[in-house]
């Protein structure tokens, strides 16, 4: 079953390499990973996708929750969060089917961010799964180059609280 | 006060009480070897080898509970810790490894004598700093000390650029550290404490399967009061001996692959198995399938993951072993004094199997045999304040199986990453931080010769150690598994040759070297060189086909021990 994990880091030199290191090391895999700020300067949030049995959830965050540089680490619960991802996306685009694709791209609330003489570039934002159906629209339009960041999630406000996974103590 | 980088370095070390490290000068570290010229009270150990320095650096650690503290230039300095660093990362011994790095305008483009060692050390250090500027050095040594030490304890790094070291700073030590993300557990939950408590205490067939973390956490006295409080039998694993006396009427020896089938047979059938600073290790569990089937588990540790990561825990209880095991101790005292009963019929059960199936060899034949070396060694040193080191294999397990220890921090071995060598260097080490004790270095002929350069250091050093060499002429372990799994075929295992001289090379070093062919020859030696202070090597030449018993096969369930079988005599028929 997939997860999404939030993890609050000091913005310190190798924070991330560190918990690729573990990742890895332990023989865990990661769908999707996506680094940025927070609201606190010098924490940084990392988003990882995981695929994992509740037993190496637990696992997983227990191990990320030793190193030295990490803050916090929580599950965000599907039904608990919001989530979003960003897609850049050149499709093959002859003149004439431009207006069809532009106009399944508004469905999406996408934007067309560039135009070639045989291309259209889009910026999409939304759930992944958005994401994924656009894709699939567009493909056999001819995808030249995509490019997705990778999910970012914030828990509801309605969410009881943060859930934190390290159940002990 | 303004310094260099290089004094800071020194300065931190002495305010952290540090009073001596273990290392070798290079390039990259020389202006830290420089202020040392200039002045510190750190004593420096200069090893023959990084890897021995790193070693030395365990074993001051494992036989003070002080961190140990090793120092090494960049590149190939930096890479041969690499071994100590991971032998320290599985046995969770406190090490701050100090590595000169080339300068900082140089990082990153294949400088001489650069590596990533930070990048390289990732995986087996709890954490690494890469100094980027001088005036970091105090936080970041305060933070190193801290990190070693505190939670579950482990090696730390830190790679200081040259032109680190040779930049000044105004130096001040900082009082605390501000590491907002290492929080390792101070407190036990009452709640955990009361529900294992009651199971201990009510269970018929408890165990306490007591691991390293009992000697890290500092708390075998309250581990003895906890087994005497509720008459609990105490098994030990190789990393947690010592931590409870062994001739203690509550001991039942120790577990796994090549522990008495007596202490297998009780963790195996226990019905509460509590786990104390153990991580049920593979070489413990054997098939972990089939491991203690019928047992609940209460798992003891201050590591949050060593909780439920190969066994699941049916009571949690996470925080300082010393703590917990006191608070644990009171707790089964409170039922025993309600009338709940000890499980004296569970403990003669362990009694009996003790005596039906007893650590067992012959003694015929020519050769000396290896248990009888270690049985004699026993003799000679159970009353006195010895630490003994290992190397790893066969030599390794006679010594767990017939070296009785009675006290923490006198046995001290490579468990987890099993690093032949690993001995001497950290027999010296040890003799570094109690200089009042005797030091005795059990090794293989095998492990001696990976490290043997450091009896140079020993010598010069004034640290002297007695190494009993355990010489079967063979990499002995391996070649009892070519042997039992190979179907015989010996493959490169072979050390016989009379190639080294031990005795020779034992008075190259400026030792004390001694031969043993024969059993008689044995005690004499051995009450020699125990009476000298003098650094010794005892070739000690045993039966090269003395296999090690009894033994789990890997990936057998634990209970399918393969047990020693009296050589069967062939009646002669007339």
């Amino acid at each position: 079953m997939k997860h999404t994990i939030s993890v609050l880091v000091e913005d310190k030199p190798g924070a991330l390499a560190r918990i690729a290191t573990m990742f890895a090391r332990r023989g865990f895999n990661i769908d999707s990973l996506a680094v940025g700020p927070t609201e606190r300067s010098g924490v940084s949030c990392i988003t990882l996708r995981v695929d994992a049995e509740h037993h190496s959830l637990e696992q997983i965050e227990k191990q990320i929750h030793k190193l030295v540089n990490v803050l916090r680490v929580t599950e965000l619960a599907p039904d608990e969060a919001v989530e979003r991802e960003l897609l850049l996306l050149r499709v093959s685009a002859s003149p004439e089917r431009r207006a069809e694709l532009i106009s399944t791209s508004e469905a999406f609330k996408g934007r067309v961010v560039d135009l070639g003489a045989d291309s259209v570039t889009f910026e999409l934002t939304g759930t992944p799964e958005e994401l994924d159906a656009f894709q699939e629209l567009a493909r056999p339009h001819g995808i030249q180059e995509l490019i997705r960041t990778g999910r970012v999630g914030i828990a509801r406000a309605s969410a009881k609280k943060a859930r934190r996974l390290s159940a002990i103590n | 006060m303004r310094i260099n980088g290089a004094d800071a370095i020194l300065r931190s070390l002495e305010a952290e009480g540090v009073e001596v490290m273990f290392g070798i000068p290079g390039g990259a570290i020389m202006p830290t070897y420089d202020a040392m010229a200039r002045g510190t009270t750190v004593r420096h150990v200069l090893a023959r080898h990084e890897q021995g320095a790193g070693h030395m650096a365990q074993g001051y650690a494992r036989a003070t509970g002080r961190v140990g503290v090793a120092i090494a230039t960049s590149g190939p300095g930096a890479t041969n810790l690499v071994t100590p660093i991971a032998d320290a990362w599985m046995d969770s011994t406190p090490l701050v490894c100090i590595t000169g790095q080339v300068r900082s305008s140089l990082i990153g483009t294949d400088a001489f004598q650069e590596c990533d060692i930070t990048g390289i050390t990732m995986p087996i250090v709890k954490h690494s700093w890469l100094v980027q500027d001088v005036k970091e050095i105090p936080s970041v040594m305060k933070a190193a000390f801290h990190v070693a030490r505190t939670g579950r304890c482990g090696p730390v790094l830190v790679d200081v650029p040259r032109d680190i070291q040779e930049a000044e700073l105004d130096f001040g030590y900082p009082d605390s550290v501000d590491l907002p993300g290492w929080r390792p557990p101070r407190k036990v939950h009452p709640l955990q404490i009361r529900d294992a408590g009651e199971r201990i205490a009510r269970a018929e067939k408890p165990v306490l399967y007591v691991g390293g973390g009992t000697i890290n956490g500092d708390a075998c006295e309250e581990l003895l009061e906890l087994a005497e409080a509720g008459g609990l039998p105490v098994i030990s694993t190789l990393m947690g001996k010592g931590a409870f006396p062994e001739s203690h009427p509550l001991f039942y020896g120790w577990p796994g692959m090549h522990g008495p089938k007596w202490s297998n047979i009780a963790m195996n059938t226990c019905d509460v198995l509590v786990a104390i600073g153990a991580r049920f290790d593979d070489r413990v569990t054997g098939k972990l399938s089939a491991f203690a089937p019928g047992a609940t588990v209460v798992h003891l540790d201050i590591d949050p993951a060593e909780i439920s990561k190969l066994r699941d825990a049916d009571v949690p209880v996470v925080g300082p072993l010393k703590k917990a095991l006191s608070l644990l101790a009171t707790e089964v005292r409170k039922h025993r004094d309600a009338g709940v009963p000890a499980p004296e019929a569970w403990l003669r059960r362990i009694d009996d199997w003790r005596e039906e199936f007893p650590l067992r060899y012959s003694n015929e034949g020519a050769f000396l045999k290896p248990q009888r070396l270690m049985e004699t060694l026993q003799a000679l040193t159970a009353d006195d304040d010895v630490i003994f080191t290992t190397g790893v294999g066969q030599h390794q397990m006679w010594a767990m199986q017939y070296l009785l220890t009675e006290r923490p921090r006198n046995f001290i071995s490579s468990g987890g990453l099993g690093t032949m060598g690993f001995g001497i260097p950290a027999a010296i080490g040890a003799k570094a931080g109690r200089p009042e004790a005797k030091v005795v270095c059990v090794d293989g002929d095998g492990c001696f010769q990976m490290t043997a350069q450091e009896l140079t250091t020993a010598v010069l050093d004034d640290l002297p150690v007695v190494v009993v060499l355990v010489n079967n002429g063979y990499l002995g372990m391996v070649t009892q598994w070519q042997d039992m799994f190979f179907d015989g075929r010996r493959s490169h295992v072979d050390l016989s040759g009379g190639v080294p001289d031990y005795v020779k090379l034992a008075e190259a070093y400026g030792g004390v070297g001694m031969l043993v062919l024969r059993e008689e020859e044995l005690e004499p030696a051995l009450r020699e060189a125990l009476a000298l202070d003098r650094t010794v090597v005892i070739d000690c030449r045993v039966d090269p086909a003395e296999h090690c018993f009894p033994m789990i096969p890997a990936g057998n369930a634990a209970i399918d021990m393969v047990e020693y079988e009296e050589p069967t005599t062939v009646e002669a028929t007339s």
